[in-house]
């Protein structure tokens, strides 16, 4: 006998064997129907290979095996298939499965059948194959097809055969009874399974309280040749659990998460061992296993040798139970059975005991108390876990922490849970944190593969774009090649800059007919005193800077070009049309005010504001021209004199101004005569030596000084009425300087009383010279008006039609310009109109000119 | 016929943790008859003014937290913890003592942990702890040893002993009280120990603390026979404790009491049958219970001999709840099929 391994923990609870094996083995009757389930083992459910309405034998297959680990089911008794559809089978959900249905015919008709001659002859894989056509599954529990077990010789050495006859769980005595009675069988089938394993050594282990079992074993290895040891092992619960049998009978422990063939053990249960015999000597599939009827509901507790799909309640009524006491009913053991609800269900392959328990036998669990880390549990987990922190664990969710903890090592066996003080049902717990572990896994796995789908197809995309991008850099690269090259045919690099300026001039005229398209919208809108007349004129100014932008951008642009090439004088041409632009805005907006003012409009004060704006503009664009014209005429130094004269004449004038001041200065003792003095002698060498360089031009071409301009957008000054005029005004402007003046002397000489009366006196006379000369002023200006008035003309009109004018040949002007470079047809027509406009333009101006 | 569902396991041991506190009550008698014995009808009224406390306050917190009262009154928990902590006190000690020591355990360290199975530390413990600090001076008067002090077994009376404890203390108190030995051998002064034990009457009595000592033991191997608690936290605890002293003792006799007396007196003998196999507070796996003994066993050495306390077990027990949780972590048994036991709480990455 070999040496016995204690494992860790397991318990005593009470056996309740003996009840079942005072009776022999009974054959159950057939019942009238049988329910056989397609899947009675681990792995894929058999196929069903019969059709509804079919005869079939017993033993007939009537479903085959599918896949690797999957095992053939057969036909317990001759009849007609009724029903292929699913019902309640033996599982501790409740649910149901595919079963076929066969309504017995009462006359257990055997399929011819015939076992193996001599299983010797074949090859392994045939007789391998043999038995997994014979429905051989594990019929200790769990129900793993045998067939796999078998094959594992190919891929591991197996050196031990344990056959697991220890049957720990109480109740059950279906294995202690068919050792007793066919022990013969147990031998026949260790010596097929020998054949094809060949293992070492072969374990029989046995549990120390089934004596008369082993006796019947001992004697019936004699008749083999076969090198068998029967190990008894004390009875504590759970040494039947595989894990712990090993553990048990070669001190060996198989590594968490591997099976016993990794340690080069293979296990079968006996039950399963004898089933082999069977297939191999008479070839008999297994359709039948004996099942222990237990509990104290039980009349005549016995082992039934009941076909595969006999209902439950056939059996227990066989056993004469007790319908008034049965309070729960038990497949399996009680440590690792369930309960189940229906007595209709059928036995399968894996159904080794029904117990039928009265309440006192099973009470109903008590509430759970608290845990007191007493630790039985601990002492009692055959897995040597702890217990109480995997509890704890479950209860509070910390699956990482029980995982940890070797949770997936605990066998379920229930150790625990019985020797709780607390009552507290801890297999649940575990249960309940390994389906949720498990739950997590799968959505984890779930949720890994979408992302990494969603990754590959986002990095798809992404190589897409990145091939499209690639490919139109290559096409952008190739175009920039054959550009490059025309480029280098064409003559001249000088035509970028001319080509860039038709563009800006396009750009131009594109935002002036934008702008111009926003002033009709926005007068029309003031016509209609629309609400979005501020809107409008926003957009109108926006239009309008962008034209003035544009039209810079231009200037600046053909400047560029023509500055290399041509003297000053196109600037002045272009200073003249920004003067004339200039002008016609102010013109336009004037008129807009006008009108916004007599329709009384709000908008009129907006209005007013862009015309000072324009005004100031328009008088600014008109002293640059003026400025550059006089520079361009001096520079030229073709006709400087003009310019030089009016210098000189400016200098003098203000040299002159400023001795009248002075002497008047002078003549009131006043304080800031001397600084007056200083200003005035630098006036003077101003005067000189602009008078100087006027001689020096004069000697220099004398016969060139002539005339200005023939053409000019300005009025031809009248000899009379202007010069009159601009003295007057000019007198009112001394004045007010002069006024100015005295008023910041008097202001910076405050605390000197003396002199700030005499300032006093002084302002109140420059005052009186001031008002005196403004009135000049104003009264020679309403007589001009009035005199315009009398011949019927409205000066105010005049002026802006004058503008009008004006603008129109500005127009005009630029259009032909236009034409000349892209439309020659109608360079004609614009040219005679251009004429027209001009001539009234130079009426308006000369009418205009008489009243001013 | 009405079935129904239940998962597996269909059959439980009938214990039940009443069950468990009940049969260490039971475990406590020897030790009870023998402080009585020794000290007086003092332990058994203290035993009883104790328990019917915490089953007061017990109930009053159990109600005020909504609990099912007679569900949680019936586990026995509250007595047990009554009774340690009446044996650990002065057999005369005055009943307010007694009843701020039953408060302290019940509702402090007990029920506002969460009750039963919740408390981190052991509540007699905390009690005791908290006594022995606040009131010093009736925490070290104990009773000379009644059947060895005069001449014959003179036991005072059971109506003056209640009275002693319920009525005034002063009139009758010096007759009765003397220190403990282990006051004794703390503070002794200069001596060594052999003059210690010469000198002194209370060490010359020391008879009955080793007596009630062996009645704890009985006990305490009651309960292991019974299988309420493993061996390994009494085992590891008396062994740290006893090799540690007969290292220091072989070193030095006359500075070192002999292990003998470290182990049969004071506490010793309560705390490891008694007070260190309270499951909820200490640590889990055998392994872990190992760990949790020695470090009790050395502790009380080193406070005993070192500390200020005379005696050490609530103060090392007490440490050692604190340490249980940690201990846990890195004790963790090998579990089946697996080369090496887990540590901490989590995979390391």
């Amino acid at each position: 006998m070999s040496k016995i391994f204690a494992f860790h923990g397991g318990i005593h609870p009470p056996e309740n064997k003996k009840q079942s094996t005072r009776a022999p083995i009974r054959l159950a009757p057939v019942p009238e129907q049988l329910t056989i389930p397609i899947q009675q083992h681990i792995g894929a459910p058999a196929k069903p290979c019969v059709h509804v309405g079919e005869q079939v034998l017993k033993g007939q297959m009537i479903a085959e095996a599918q896949g690797r680990i999957s095992v053939s089911i057969h036909a317990s008794s001759s009849g007609t298939i009724t029903d292929i559809s699913p019902q309640s089978v033996p599982h501790p959900s409740g649910l149901e499965a595919p079963c076929i249905s066969i309504k017995t015919d009462g006359q257990d008709q055997w399929i011819p059948h015939q076992g193996l001659a001599d299983y010797r002859s074949l090859p392994p894989l045939e007789l391998i194959n043999y038995i997994r056509n014979h429905g051989i599954a594990g019929m200790g529990g769990a129900g793993f097809p045998t067939d796999v077990k078998l094959h594992l010789g190919d891929d591991h050495i197996v050196n031990t055969l344990i056959i697991n006859a220890a049957e720990c769980e109480p109740y059950i005595t279906a294995d202690d009874m068919l050792i007793r009675e066919r022990a013969e069988q147990i031998v026949g089938g260790i010596e097929v399974i020998n054949y094809l394993l060949n293992p070492t050594h072969i374990l029989i282990g046995i549990e120390d309280n089934k004596a008369h079992a082993i006796r019947v074993l001992e004697d019936a290895l004699r008749h083999t040749k076969l090198n068998i040891d029967i190990v008894v092992v004390p009875t504590k619960y759970p040494s039947g659990g595989e894990k712990q049998l090993v553990r048990l009978l070669t001190g060996v422990e198989v590594p968490s998460g591997r099976i016993p063939a990794d340690v080069g053990i293979v296990c079968q249960n006996i039950g399963t061992v004898a089933a082999i015999n069977q297939a191999v000597h008479h070839g008999t599939p297994l359709i039948s296993r004996i099942v222990t009827v237990t509990g104290g509901a039980v009349g005549k507790p016995q082992n039934l040798e009941a076909l595969i799909g006999t209902p439950i309640n056939d059996l227990l009524e066989t056993a004469q139970v007790n319908h008034n006491t049965l309070s729960r009913l038990v497949m399996g053991g009680p440590m690792m059975g369930f309960t189940i609800e229906d007595d209709a269900i059928p036995i399968i392959k894996t159904s080794n005991c029904i117990i039928a328990a009265v309440k006192e036998e099973m009470p109903p669990a008590p509430p759970s108390q608290a845990c007191i880390r007493c630790g039985l549990c601990e002492q009692a987990c055959p897995a040597e876990l702890l217990p109480q922190q995997l509890f704890w664990f479950s209860k509070s969710r910390e699956f990482e922490k029980a995982k940890h903890h070797n949770l997936f090592d605990c066998i379920e066996c229930g150790a625990c849970s019985y020797v709780c003080p607390s009552n507290i049902p801890l297999v649940q717990y575990y249960r309940f944190a390994k389906n949720e572990i498990r739950d997590e896994e799968a959505e984890q796995r779930k949720s890994d593969q979408a992302r990494q789908r969603f990754e590959a197809r986002q990095a798809r995309l992404e190589q897409a774009v990145l091939d499209k991008e690639i490919r139109r850099k290559e096409r952008a690269a190739q175009a920039a090649k054959t550009q490059a090259a025309k480029k280098a045919s064409s003559e001249t690099a000088a035509q970028t800059p001319e080509d860039n300026i038709k563009q800006l001039k396009t750009a131009a005229a594109i935002t002036r007919t934008k702008l111009k398209k926003a002033l009709s919208a926005l007068e029309a809108a003031k016509a209609d005193s629309s609400d979005n007349i501020a809107q409008l004129d926003l957009q109108y100014k926006q239009a309008e800077h962008a034209a003035e932008e544009a039209q810079k951008a231009l200037e600046l642009a053909e400047s560029g070009i023509q500055a290399p090439a041509t003297s000053v004088a196109p600037d002045i041409k272009q200073l003249k049309t920004q003067a004339a632009v200039a002008r016609t805005k102010l013109k336009k907006a004037q008129q807009a005010l006008k009108i916004a003012e007599d329709k009384g409009h709000d908008g009129a004060d907006t209005l007013r504001a862009t015309v000072a704006q324009l005004e100031e503009k328009s008088v600014a664009a008109q002293l640059v021209f003026a400025n550059a014209e006089t520079d361009a005429a001096s520079s030229s130094s073709s006709n400087p004199l003009p310019a030089l004269k009016e210098s000189t004449d400016k200098a003098l004038g203000t040299f002159k101004k400023a001795e009248a001041a002075l002497e008047t200065a002078i003549a009131n003792s006043s304080p800031a005569a001397e600084k007056m003095k200083a200003g005035v002698e630098k006036l003077k060498a101003k005067y000189t030596e602009a008078l100087a360089a006027q001689e020096a031009a004069e000697t220099l071409s004398a016969p060139k000084a002539t005339e200005a301009p023939a053409q000019s957008f300005e009025p031809q000054p009248t000899a009379r009425t202007p010069a009159d005029l601009k003295a007057l005004k000019q007198n009112v402007s001394i004045m007010r300087t002069k006024l100015k003046k005295t008023e910041t002397l008097l202001a910076s000489a405050e605390a000197d009383s003396e002199q700030a009366g005499e300032l006093q006196q002084e302002i109140v006379r420059l005052t009186q010279l001031h008002k005196d000369a403004k009135a000049q002023l104003d009264a020679e200006e309403e007589g001009k008006i009035k005199a315009a008035a009398a011949q019927g003309i409205d000066l105010k009109k005049l002026k802006i039609d004058a503008a009008l004018a004006r603008a129109a040949v500005t127009k005009l002007e630029r259009s032909i310009k236009k034409a000349q470079e892209a439309e020659p047809a109608e360079l004609n027509a614009l040219q005679t109109e251009l004429l027209a406009a001009q001539q009234q333009a130079t009426q308006f101006n000369n009418t205009l000119s008489q009243f001013e | 016929m009405a079935l129904i569902r239940i998962t597996s396991p269909h059959v439980h041991k009938p214990t039940s943790t009443a069950g468990i506190m009940r049969l260490v009550i039971l475990a406590t008698l020897p030790g009870i008859l023998a402080m009585t014995f020794f000290f007086g009808w003092g332990t058994l009224i203290n035993i009883v003014w104790a328990s019917a406390l915490a089953i007061t306050f017990e109930a009053l917190c159990i109600r005020a937290r909504n609990r099912p009262l007679s569900f949680y009154l019936r586990d026995n928990s509250a007595i047990l913890t009554a009774v340690l902590i009446a044996l650990a006190l002065p057999p005369f000690a005055p009943w307010w003592l007694t009843a701020v020591a039953v408060f302290v355990a019940i509702v402090i360290a007990k029920q506002l942990y969460g009750g039963i199975g919740q408390n981190p530390f052991n509540p007699a413990m905390v009690a005791y702890a908290l006594v022995l600090i606040s009131f010093p001076v009736e925490m070290t008067r104990w009773t000379a040893p009644f059947m060895l002090y005069g001449e014959g077994w003179n036991i005072l009376a059971f109506t003056d002993t209640f009275s002693l404890i319920f009525g005034s203390w002063v009139e009758h108190a010096d007759a009765f009280t003397s220190a403990t030995p282990l006051d004794e051998m703390r503070h002794r002064g200069g001596l060594t120990t052999e003059e210690a034990w010469r000198a002194s009457d209370v060490l010359a009595n020391v008879g009955a603390w080793h007596a009630v000592s062996a009645a704890y033991a009985m006990g305490g191997v009651l309960l292991l026979y019974k299988k309420i608690f493993s061996w390994h936290t009494p085992a590891a605890f008396l062994l740290s404790l006893g090799g540690i002293a007969t290292f220091f003792y072989i070193i030095s006799p006359d500075t070192y009491a002999d292990p003998f007396f470290h182990l049969t007196v004071g506490g010793t003998m309560l705390g490891a049958f008694f007070i260190a196999t309270d499951p909820v507070s200490s640590a889990t796996s055998n392994k872990g219970k190992i760990w949790f003994g020695i470090g009790i066993g050395s502790l009380i050495y080193i406070i005993r001999t070192w500390g200020n306390y005379p005696d050490a077990v609530a103060f090392s027990i007490l440490l050692m709840n604190l340490a249980a949780p940690f201990i846990d972590q890195y004790t963790q048994p090998r579990a089946y099929g697996h080369k090496a036991s887990k540590r901490g709480m989590k995979e390391k990455i």
